[in-house]
């Protein structure tokens, strides 16, 4: 009996310690340095408007932006109160069905182009809400993107190029471009319906 | 695999090389007793809370003495989460207004916390308040691994000792694990995270108006304080239901590599502590080896299998091989910043060591690619393994792998001096048998049963390969999952719990048991005829047994799983 009391005890203090005061000092500190960050790395638009996140993919249905990842988030994806994948696994025909439909979509945004669809393209992300795209899956909707906003695609590449974001450390991670962040740049550089 | 992959691995299994020696000199010093670095500033705070709750913490306890505390703890701290999930909407800290977690949720989600094992029936975004994911949740990331790390130094004491009737004292390694060991790492790298992107708030869902006029909702919460303990001590259990996918947990490539590098930190430390606390650091150096061999042949299978890609999807025209500026390969459930090489190097060494925390989903890698994850773990979590966890799982093998290197020679066999015999077998030999009756037990229930059949996202062999994870992840106490799987159902929730409370206690109880009965024997000295427990001959020989054990007992499984399911998607048929 006295051992449950003690033990009871011992997890309680543990609970205002690791519980309360270690989170509370991590928030603490992180308010002093880095309070943007923790606060969730929110971008504002031209006007000041805040327009989403950095870190968090939004969807985009415009010719003239980039568009992001298939998102299996939500109802209309990219809802970031439900993180998720598709998770249907390499057999799955409904998985095979979706892949053959974005492969046909991406097919229309560069007619006779002979190369393979970038892979990340069509495929769904894993959380969602994937902020960038590859390089290589940004690039093959440039010429939609240049069409649509009436300059030549090499401008829209440029623009591209300019968000490429190199591995961490020469070997870490993967090449990518941020999604959301290009598009601002896009509306900033290459003003649509002029 | 390209080479920049290839490198990316290599420089991996460096650092942790170069961190055992320090991780694990660090922490003999802090299980003896002696002076570290941190003691003027945690001495005070240790004496206050055994001062606060009232306890010894001098004593030495005996194995019966020291496990009945152990499991009153855990005990005490499953009842409180278990209440703290049920009275949430009365509760502080819940700006998003969730109601109670259900019965069954709640016992689900006590028990995968107090087990380590973190396995997570419901969604985190959308079910737990702030209050319950950082008191309740947090918690028991620090306490679950403690009591592993306990367990862990226990057992390295029931070897080292002689004569000896106590194997140390539950207060003492449990406060210390988590005051000096865990406690400070975490406050660094949790810091470290925030200063890359990972959220750290008490907010509400943020809604905002995206470029093109959507609505956009956005969780937040303490994420970076929780962020970095499910990682150390090998919990898993994500703040968010994408887990390490999510970019608030996980923003970058480097956060990301902090992230593996603190899975195995403990783990692999805990080695060279054995091998420091028994007098032979050669012997933790032969056991790393061990993990080594075995962590490198998965990741390069899984690696491999993931870049090669599926052929159904390549023959619609999706890309291959990898360029410049595109990876290539399966990228289905993975993110564009991890691409092949960090999803499938995170998916090891998450299941490796008895983490789950997932950076990409499983359910969606080719069929070998999710076979290395599988196979991982059903092993029994000793690959590094989960911390404390993966050391006592490995001492079953090591037992194991004397006992029958001594019937091959015809001798007794011993263990750094201790002779092992009929007791110590039979007790490990039952810890590995619950296991795997666990596991393939509730499979076999599962795939006949309409409650566990109507939770499946996929059809084919890769619904079986679902319901398999399910019950290795809970028993292996890791906490991944082929997440297709609708886990969140009473059937799925009641027996998920009863795998992983029956895959941590009935396992860990007859190592205990070991320790307690090599404590009290005196040591023999060595001789011609001892086998050497250093070395690569003994490395060998313990990868020899885990593979061995665990093929014989799940490759049919397996071949009814992933393996079919690897030949049909080169067929090209789909379910």
């Amino acid at each position: 009996m006295k051992l449950i009391v003690r033990s009871t005890l011992y997890v309680v203090v543990l609970t205002v310690l690791l519980g309360g005061v270690y989170p509370a000092v991590v928030w603490g500190v992180s308010r002093v340095f880095w309070k943007a960050k923790a606060e969730g790395s929110f971008v504002t638009g031209d006007g000041g408007r805040v327009v989403g996140s950095e870190l968090i993919g939004q969807g985009f249905r415009s010719p003239k932006y980039l568009h992001s990842r298939p998102s299996a988030a939500g109802k209309q994806g990219y809802d970031a109160t439900a993180s998720q994948g598709t998770n249907l696994g390499p057999t799955s025909s409904d998985l095979e069905k979706a892949v053959a439909a974005a492969v046909a979509a991406a097919r229309a945004d560069r007619p006779g182009d002979p190369r393979p669809v970038p892979a990340d393209l069509v495929t769904t992300s894993a959380s969602g809400f994937d902020p960038h795209l590859s390089p290589d899956a940004a690039l093959w909707q440039a010429l939609r993107i240049a069409k649509s906003r009436g300059v030549p695609e090499e401008k829209v590449a440029e623009v591209i190029r300019r968000h490429i974001e190199p591995r961490t450390l020469w070997v870490l991670g993967e090449p990518r471009v941020n999604v959301l962040l290009t598009n601002l740049d896009l509306d900033r550089s290459l003003p649509a319906g002029r | 695999m390209t080479t920049i992959n290839f490198v990316e691995i290599l420089v991996y299994l460096a650092i942790i090389v170069a961190l055992t020696p320090l991780m694990g000199g660090y922490m003999k010093r802090v299980f003896s007793g002696e002076r570290t670095f941190l003691d003027p500033v945690l001495r005070p705070i240790e004496r206050a809370i055994y001062r606060a709750c009232g306890v010894n913490a001098s004593q030495d306890q005996g194995w019966v003495d020291w496990t009945v505390t152990m499991l009153i703890v855990n005990a005490a701290s499953l009842v409180i989460l278990y209440a703290m999930q049920r009275l949430q909407q009365w509760l502080p800290f819940n700006p998003n207004k969730f109601g109670p977690v259900s019965p069954d949720s709640s016992w689900n989600t006590a028990v995968s916390f107090t087990t380590n094992t973190n396995w997570q029936g419901y969604s985190g975004e959308s079910t737990m308040s702030h209050l319950t994911q950082m008191a309740g949740l947090a918690l028991h990331n620090f306490l679950s691994a403690a009591t592993g790390i306990a367990i862990a130094v226990a057992v390295i004491r029931g070897v080292a000792r002689e004569k000896a009737k106590g194997i140390g004292n539950f207060w003492f390694d449990c406060t210390r694990s988590i005051l000096w060991v865990l406690l400070p790492i975490s406050l660094v790298a949790a810091l470290f995270l925030v200063s890359r992107g990972v959220v750290q708030n008490f907010r509400a869902d943020v809604v905002v108006k995206t470029v093109e006029g959507v609505e956009q909702k956005i969780a937040q919460g303490p994420v970076a304080s929780q962020e970095a303990i499910k990682e150390l001590g090998t919990n898993g259990g994500g703040f968010f239901n994408a887990n390490s996918a999510h970019p608030y947990e996980n923003p970058t490539p480097g956060t990301n590599f902090l992230e593996m590098i603190l899975i195995f930190a403990v783990g692999a430390g805990l080695t060279n502590t054995l091998g420091r606390m028994t007098g032979s650091v050669r012997h933790g150096w032969a056991v790393f080896g061990a993990m080594a061999l075995m962590f490198l042949a998965g990741v390069f299978v899984c690696e491999w299998a993931e870049q090669k890609g599926n052929p159904i999807h390549q023959k619609l025209g999706v890309a291959a091989a990898p360029t410049d500026g595109g990876t290539g390969g399966n990228m289905e459930g993975k993110e564009v910043r991890f691409g092949i090489g960090d999803s499938a190097l995170f998916a090891t060494i998450t299941t490796d060591a008895s983490c789950g925390a997932i950076n990409s989903w499983h359910d969606s890698f080719t069929p070998i690619g999710g076979l290395v994850p599988m196979a991982n773990i059903a092993t029994g979590e000793v690959i590094v393994g989960g911390v404390g966890a993966g050391l006592y799982g490995m001492f079953l093998f090591i037992v194991l792998a004397v006992f029958i290197a001594g019937l091959m020679v015809g001798r007794t066999p011993e263990y750094l001096g201790k002779k092992i015999e009929a007791h110590e077998v039979k007790l490990a030999m039952l810890s590995v048998l619950i296991l795997t009756l666990c596991i393939l037990g509730f499979s076999a229930a599962a795939a006949v049963l309409p409650a566990g059949l109507s939770s499946l996202n996929n059809r084919g062999p890769h619904g079986l390969s679902e319901i398999l994870y399910a019950y290795i992840s809970g028993a292996g106490n890791n906490g991944s999952a082929f997440a297709g799987l609708n886990a969140n159902t009473p059937f799925w929730n009641t027996t998920l719990g009863f795998d992983m409370f029956f895959g941590r206690f009935f396992m860990l109880i007859p190592i205990l048991g070991i320790a307690g009965s090599l404590a009290a024997k005196k040591k023999v000295p060595e001789s011609a005829g001892t086998f050497p427990v250093t070395g690569p001959i003994f490395s060998f020989l313990l990868v020899s047994v885990i593979v061995i054990v665990g093929a014989l007992t799940f490759f049919p499984a397996f071949s009814l799983g992933p393996i079919v399911e690897q030949l049909l998607m080169k067929a090209g048929t789909l379910f």
